[in-house]
Parts: C-alpha cells; sequence; structure tokens
C-alpha cells in the first residue's frame, strides 16, 4: 500500500521525484514460494509428459509379449484409484482444518492422508510383484519398460510425497501451525493433488485404453 | 580379501580401470596433480581455507554464487579448449598413411568431451553466472527468490563438472558424441562406464540447471523495485527471464530422456534398443526438444548483453526496445518448433521436414530484427569503441554469417547433403563462438568493474580479442569449405592428402585462439595489479544506463541501501537526468539470508552417489541416497534462515563510500 502511495507521488509530484523508498521494501518471507514451487510442478509435469510420449511411442510394442488385456486387473486398478483420489480429499479436509488453526484435527487429517498413500502404493507394488511374478517384466518389451517407468515413477513421487507428509507432521507437532510450516503444508497439498491429476492420465490413457485396445 | 569382497566394495572399479596405457592422459593427470597440490598448498599456507568456506562456499550471496560459476567456466573452458586443440593436431597432421598421435579410443573421447565440456561446463556456468550476478542488481532486489537453492544449484553444476574431471582420470568418458545416441551409447556398445559417467555427470549438473531457473524465473516476477513494470525491465533482465523459462520447460525433457536411457543401461528395459519394440529414434527426437532450445538458452543473454553494451556505448536509449522483447519472445517460442531439423535424414517425409524446416528460417526474422534494432542503436550514436562494444561490432559480423549457413542447412535437401559435415560444425561453433563467447567476453569486460571496483586492462583485452576473432576465421572458414566437399565430421584419419592444407589452416586459428585465451588470462592477472591506476571508485564507469550502475562497485552485500523506486526505461540514466542525489541518512537495518553450508554437502553427495553408480559401488550409492535425503531434510528443521544487518554497518558503509566518492570531487 505504501508503494502505491509512493509510486502515485513519484508519477505526480514533478517538483521532487522519488528515487527510492525511505522504508525497507519487504517482500513477504516466502512471497515467492508458491509461485516457484507451481513452476517446479510444471518441470515435473514435463518429466510426466516424456514419460508419457515415450508409452504413447512405444505402448503397442509387445514383442510378442503380454498386451494390457493380458496384466491389467481393472477392479485392482479402481481400489487403487480410489485410494489416491480419497487421499486427496483427506488432505483438502486438513488444510480446512489448518485454516481454523485446529493442529490436531490437521494432523489427523493428514495421517488419514498417508495412510491412504501408503494403502495405494502397496496394492501397486502387488500389481508390480504379480505381473512380474507372470513374466511381464519391464525388460520383456518396449510396452511394458514404458508401463513400468511411467507408473513406477509416479509411484516414486507417491512415495516421496508421504516421507514428506511425515516431516512435516514432524515439524507441526513441534512448533505448530506457524507460517512457515502452512506454507509448507500448502506446497505439499499442491504437490499431492498434482499426482492425483497425473494419476488420472495414467488410469485413463494407460489402464482403461490399455484394455480397449 | 574375497575376490567377492572385493567386487563388492569396488564394483567394477580396479587397476586396470585407470588410464595408466594413455602417456598424454598420465601427463596431464601428474600435471593437475601437481598443480593442485600448488594450490591446496598455497591455500593452507595462507590459511585461506577458512575464508573461502565462510566467505564464498557457503554463501548465498547471489553476486559471490555468480562470481563462482565464473570461475567455473572458466577451469573448465581451459579443459575444453585443451581438447578443441587437441582434436585440431590430431586433424593436422593424420594424413599420408599416418595415424596422428591419438589412438581411435582416445580420440572419441576427445570429442565427447568437447561437446559436452563446452555446452554444459562451460556456457551454461558462463551464462548462469552473468545471470545471477547482474539480473537481482538490475531490478533493484537484494538477492534472488530463493538465495539457499541458487548455492546448492551452483554447487549441483560443479559436481557434474567434477564427474566429468574424474572420467579423464578413474576410467574414460563416452566415446559417443555429445549426445550419447543408441543404440551406440547402450550397454551392448558402450558396455564400459564413460556413458555412465556422461549420464551421471549430466543428471547431477541437470538438478542445478533446472533449480537455478525457476529461482531466476521468480525473483525476475517477484522481486522488481517498484514502478519496474515488465516494459521497464532491462533487455538483458528480458532475455534472462526467456532463456529461464526455456531452462526449466527444456532441462526435464533431458532429466527423462537420460533416466530412461538409464534404465536400459543399468535394468536392461527397451526404449531405445533395436530389439523388443524399443527406438533408438525417439531418443534422437526426445533429446533435440531439450537440446534445441539448449542452444537458445545459451544466446539469449548474450542477446541482452549485446543491447546493454550497445546502448551504453553509444550513449542512446536501445533502438526498438519493445520489438526487442517481442523477438526474444518469440525466438522462446519457436525454438520448440525446430528440433527435427537436426535430423532430417531420419527419413521423417516431406512434409515433415518442410514444417521444421520453415519454421526454422522463421527464426531468422526475430533473429534479423534483433541485429537491426542494435544496428540503428548505433545510427547516429557517440559511439565509443571500448571493449565490450569491439566484441560486440565483431558479433554482429561473425554471427551473421552463421545465422545465415544456418538457414541454408534448414534447408531439408541442402541438409541431406550437408547431414553431419565439417559444414555443420563450422556453422554452429559461428554462432556459438560468435555469439556465445564473443558475448561472454562482452559481459564480462562490461560488467568486471561493477564486481571488483576496477577496469580491465584494455591492451591485453584487445590483443585477445583480435587473437580470437582472427583465429575463430582461421579456425572455421577451412570448415566449411571441407564441408561441402563432403568430410564428415569426428574423422581421426584422412585418405585424401589435398584436403590437409585445410585442416592446418584450420589448426593455425585454433593456435591464434590458444594465444586469444592466454591474453585474457594474462589481461585479468595485469588488471589484478594495476588495480589502484584502473580502479574506478564511482561504480559507474562507462556512464551506464541500468540500475546495478546506481550502487557501488562492488556493491554492498545488501545490494541497495534504499530500494530504487523505477520511473522510466534505463531507470538509472533517468535517475542521472533528473538530479538524482544519494541518500547519505537514515538508514534502517536490512533483512539477509543466512550462509548455509548444506548446498556443498548435499552436491558432494550427489557426486558420491554418481560415482558409486558408475562403477557399480551399489553400497556408495545407497549409502549417499540415503544421506542426500536425511540432509535434505534435516535442512528443513532449521527455521533460522535470516538475519539484518544492522543499521550502524549499513551507515558504516555508506559513508566509506561518501568518503570515497567525495575524494573524486
Amino acid at each position: 500500500m505504501t508503494t502505491m502511495l509512493m509510486l502515485q507521488t513519484a508519477k505526480t509530484a514533478d517538483a521532487e521525484p522519488v528515487f527510492h523508498l525511505e522504508n525497507e521494501h519487504e517482500h513477504a518471507e516466502g512471497g515467492s514460494t508458491m509461485l516457484g514451487f507451481w513452476i517446479y510442478l510444471m518441470s515435473d509435469c514435463l518429466i510426466f509428459a516424456m514419460l508419457f510420449a515415450a508409452y504413447g511411442v512405444l505402448g503397442g510394442n509387445y514383442a510378442a509379449g503380454p498386451a494390457p488385456k493380458d496384466l491389467f486387473d481393472l477392479p485392482l486398478v479402481a481400489v487403487n484409484t480410489s485410494m489416491l483420489l480419497l487421499s486427496s480429499i483427506t488432505y483438502g479436509f486438513a488444510m480446512l482444518t489448518m485454516e481454523k488453526g485446529r493442529v490436531a484435527a490437521t494432523q489427523a487429517w493428514l495421517a488419514v492422508t498417508g495412510l491412504f498413500g501408503l494403502a495405494f502404493i502397496g496394492i501397486e507394488l502387488y500389481e508390480f510383484a504379480h505381473m512380474i511374478h507372470e513374466g511381464a517384466t519391464p525388460q520383456r518389451s518396449a510396452f511394458l519398460s514404458a508401463f513400468f517407468t511411467l507408473v513406477g515413477t509416479h509411484g516414486l513421487h507417491v512415495t516421496f510425497g508421504i516421507i514428506w507428509l511425515v516431516t512435516l507432521m514432524v515439524q507441526v507437532w513441534t512448533r505448530g501451525l506457524i507460517a512457515a510450516n502452512r506454507r509448507r503444508l500448502m506446497c505439499l497439498s499442491m504437490f499431492w493433488h498434482f499426482l492425483d491429476v497425473i494419476w488420472i492420465g495414467v488410469f485413463t490413457f494407460v489402464y482403461l485404453m490399455g484394455v480397449l485396445r | 580379501m574375497p575376490d567377492s569382497l572385493i567386487k563388492f566394495i569396488f564394483g567394477r572399479l580396479s587397476w586396470e580401470s585407470l588410464p595408466l596405457h594413455e602417456p598424454i592422459v598420465v601427463g596431464t593427470f601428474m600435471a593437475v596433480a601437481l598443480g593442485g597440490a600448488v594450490l591446496v598448498g598455497a591455500l593452507t599456507y595462507y590459511r585461506l581455507w577458512g575464508y573461502l568456506w565462510r566467505e564464498w562456499f557457503t554463501s548465498v550471496d547471489h553476486k559471490k554464487i555468480g562470481i563462482m560459476y565464473m570461475v567455473l567456466g572458466l577451469v573448465m573452458l581451459l579443459r575444453g579448449f585443451s581438447d578443441a586443440i587437441m582434436m585440431r593436431l590430431q586433424q593436422a597432421i593424420a594424413f599420408n598413411g599416418s595415424e596422428g598421435y591419438l589412438n581411435a579410443h582416445h580420440y572419441d573421447q576427445i570429442f565427447t568431451a568437447h561437446g559436452v565440456i563446452m555446452i554444459f561446463f562451460v556456457a551454461m556456468p558462463f551464462v548462469t553466472g552473468l545471470m545471477n550476478y547482474v539480473v537481482p542488481l538490475q531490478i533493484g532486489a537484494r538477492d534472488v527468490s530463493f538465495p539457499f537453492l541458487n548455492n546448492f544449484s551452483f554447487w549441483m553444476t560443479v559436481g557434474g563438472a567434477v564427474l566429468v574431471m574424474a572420467s579423464l582420470f578413474v576410467g574414460e568418458f563416452a566415446q559417443t558424441g555429445w549426445l550419447a545416441y543408441p543404440p551406440l551409447s547402450n550397454i551392448g556398445y558402450s558396455p564400459d562406464v564413460g556413458v555412465d559417467y556422461y549420464i551421471w555427470a549430466l543428471q547431477v549438473a541437470g538438478v542445478g540447471t533446472t533449480l537455478s531457473g525457476i529461482n531466476l524465473i521468480c525473483t525476475i516476477v517477484k522481486m522488481r523495485a517498484p514502478g519496474m513494470t515488465m516494459m521497464r525491465m532491462p533487455v538483458f533482465t528480458w532475455t534472462s527471464l526467456c532463456t529461464n523459462v526455456l531452462i526449466v520447460a527444456s532441462f526435464p525433457v533431458l532429466t527423462a530422456v537420460l533416466s530412461m536411457l538409464a534404465l536400459d543401461r543399468y535394468v536392461g528395459t527397451n526404449f531405445f534398443t533395436n530389439d523388443f519394440g524399443g527406438s533408438p529414434m525417439m531418443y534422437v527426437n526426445l533429446i533435440w526438444i531439450w537440446g534445441h532450445p539448449e542452444v537458445y538458452i545459451l544466446i539469449l543473454p548474450l542477446f541482452g548483453v549485446f543491447s546493454e553494451v550497445t546502448s551504453t556505448f553509444s550513449g542512446k536509449r536501445l533502438f526498438g526496445y519493445t520489438s526487442m522483447v517481442y523477438a526474444t519472445v518469440v525466438i522462446t517460442i519457436l525454438s520448440y518448433l525446430v528440433w527435427l531439423h537436426h535430423f532430417f535424414t531420419m527419413g521423417s517425409g516431406a512434409s515433415v521436414n518442410s514444417f521444421f524446416g520453415i519454421t526454422t528460417m522463421i527464426i531468422s526474422i526475430p533473429t534479423g530484427a534483433k541485429i537491426f534494432n542494435w544496428l540503428f542503436t548505433m545510427y547516429r550514436g557517440r559511439i565509443r569503441f571500448e571493449l565490450p562494444m569491439m566484441w560486440t561490432v565483431a558479433f554482429m559480423l561473425t554471427f551473421v554469417v552463421g545465422g545465415m549457413t544456418g538457414v541454408l542447412l534448414a534447408v531439408p535437401p541442402a541438409d541431406f547433403v550437408l547431414h553431419n559435415s565439417l559444414f555443420l560444425i563450422a556453422h554452429f561453433h559461428n554462432v556459438i563462438i560468435g555469439g556465445v563467447l564473443f558475448g561472454l567476453f562482452a559481459g564480462i569486460v562490461y560488467w568486471w568493474p561493477k564486481a571488483f571496483g576496477f577496469k580491465l586492462d584494455p591492451f591485453w583485452g584487445k590483443v585477445s580479442f583480435w587473437c580470437w576473432v582472427v583465429g575463430f576465421w582461421f579456425a572455421f572458414m577451412p570448415l566449411y569449405i571441407l564441408g561441402l566437399m563432403g568430410v564428415t565430421r569426428r574423422m581421426r584419419v584422412f585418405d585424401d592428402p589435398s584436403l590437409q592444407i585445410w585442416f592446418v589452416i584450420a589448426a593455425f586459428g585454433a593456435v591464434l585462439i590458444a594465444i586469444g585465451i592466454a591474453a585474457f588470462l594474462i589481461q585479468i592477472y595485469v588488471s589484478i595489479r594495476r588495480r589502484e591506476e584502473l580502479t574506478d571508485p564511482t561504480g559507474d564507469p562507462w556512464n551506464g544506463r541500468t540500475l546495478e550502475w546506481s550502487t557501488s562497485s562492488p556493491p554492498p552485500d545488501y545490494n541497495f541501501a534504499f530500494t530504487p523506486v523505477v520511473r522510466d526505461n534505463d531507470a538509472w540514466w533517468d535517475m542521472k537526468k533528473a538530479g538524482y542525489k544519494r541518500p547519505l541518512s537514515g538508514f534502517k537495518p536490512i533483512h539477509m539470508p543466512r550462509n548455509t553450508g548444506t548446498g556443498v554437502i548435499l552436491a558432494a553427495l550427489s557426486v558420491a552417489l554418481g560415482f558409486g553408480l558408475i562403477w557399480y559401488m551399489w553400497w556408495l550409492a545407497a549409502a549417499s541416497f540415503i544421506g542426500i535425503i536425511a540432509t535434505a531434510i534435516g535442512h528443513t528443521f532449521n527455521y533460522h534462515r535470516d538475519f539484518h544487518i544492522p543499521a550502524s554497518e549499513v551507515t558504516q558503509t555508506e559513508e566509506a563510500r561518501t568518503r570515497l566518492l567525495a575524494m573524486q570531487g
């Protein structure tokens, strides 16, 4: 606000131009964090875009090996998808309670989110183990290389998200919902929902359309 | 010790991995080891380690980080140029049945290392260093948006460079060419560590580059001084913004494609293999989707440098500021739509090739607009031919030739003839040396007095200038001719003796360039010796136009005692015209970020991780990976990352400058 006033003076009062601010021009602590994190997410999105592109190019190259129809267990993937979508909702609840400053409720919702995330990872690992057991290894064909890399990279992201979530829970526990911690929770929130969006792409283009083709 | 334990500890690293059978490498190693020992000894003797650690390595000050980037670029330039002159010598003598002095294994590593080092560890650090130093000063900010991230990014770049340098003495580097196309770069044809060094060096450095890109975008978007609207930003800041957008929008592609190559090599997946459905051509597509924007990442900031230099040394406002900004943005966008021109011969068909040929030609329009803007800025200006301006004029003359051969190569039928020929080599050296390197020298000479408080010695600068420019023409014009005669790149020996004279001329040019580099180093040395005579106490030695010239040289830690208010383009010029008086009192405490060693530790652990992966020392890889995660998490538990410079200290610093200025009368 002071800045605006200063600027107006700078424009109107020709007699005495203003060349600098008398008071410290305070860039709010962490004022760039949200923008920076958004840009990071977009760069991460580009990595996924490349993996999707690789899957798009190689997804039909079965090399006489198993095809999506032989491998994908849609009901299981549907359960898995619901785990991740539910975790996004519970993260949303965590943010709502954070806004109200209720530490215990925030922690509880974060814990529930983490459990849903763990369930997602568990089911994914089970699916991978099952496929590998049947001989559908990442080395079997270009399709399977692209599949395991795309889905696995997403899974790795979720794993890191869980580690991050636990770290933040410890920090909220020790320091409460101070501004820095709220900002961190907000970043993780964006990260978590971003992974949800990526998963919707995976579910649609890899699993659903895979079974159709 | 049982063999299995040795294998567990050292992976595939053994005594045979050391290139003891290569006398050239052994000699280099001894020289480097000796030089390193002298350096370490001197630093220890003069007790400088603590100073370096506290004031430089752990510093989050964008100015110091910028200078460290420049030092890294300079050191790696010496390495990259050694590779270049070795190649020139080999090609000049390998005729009439002579094998030259480099065996194929060594020669192939040299041309790969030359390309990788010059792009990733010379041009990138130089460009990032300039942006780091100048951009916050130009926009009137105290630092970048994320100062710790800046330090971390720098050290990751160093980490990548360390891995490349390690490959010279421990193991080998890739023998694949600088983009490591599969299937050659796949495990079947490159079973040794060379390509793994390549992958992990670039992955480690790539993390740094991407994060530094995010950092500078945020800085430019969020930290500008009040009154500096987007269309009042200095052109260098604009080109930096576009470059960092390109970095963030292209380096993840490199990360992804190198990860897939790594999976092929380590896990045995089939992304880029010839069988099981893999597609080597997908690699070529993906890597050029990064690679083409990359060349604009390199050149755009230098376009900014030329703009600043031209308008400063012509004593005029830049001609066509708006068109300059739009040209930069258009180039930014178009740089994503041309990647396929690097492999017209892949056989995508006439329509696809035509599309990419035409988009490539279109890029010459905004670039041409820039050249005309610089010319019109000079027109009727009072031009001072100081060194930065000389580099700029040399750039305009040289770069235009490179640009036109580029348009020639953009014609697909012509490209079918010239693909992978020395004509291509001459073209891209013409634009990279004539554009990026000349621009870097212009920028270094231009901003040196800002960074250190004294100008660079003009005599040795002119020696360096003429050797570089003349040397460049001698070194690369013969390659155009050879390329037109059909000579392909990366050849070690030649059959046709009539070609030799051209290679000898090229080698002569390389020697001239070597003298140019030596003269540049002498210039720095002489200038430091003569710093009293060359001193510039005003902080504004060139009668500059942008905000970095409004503060002292070197600037204080906090850059500006008061945040400037911007009323026009060329803010500092406007302030001088409107009768600006330096504030002499009323200083307040200034909020600053605190130094941290976490960046150094994380980068060191990343080097260990890369080394472990390269040599299959899985315990080292696992341990350093866990170390990275633990250190990163540990760092987030530190909430005290800032402090205030007390008002008394600011007053003291500013009063010292007042006295200095008063002495000038």
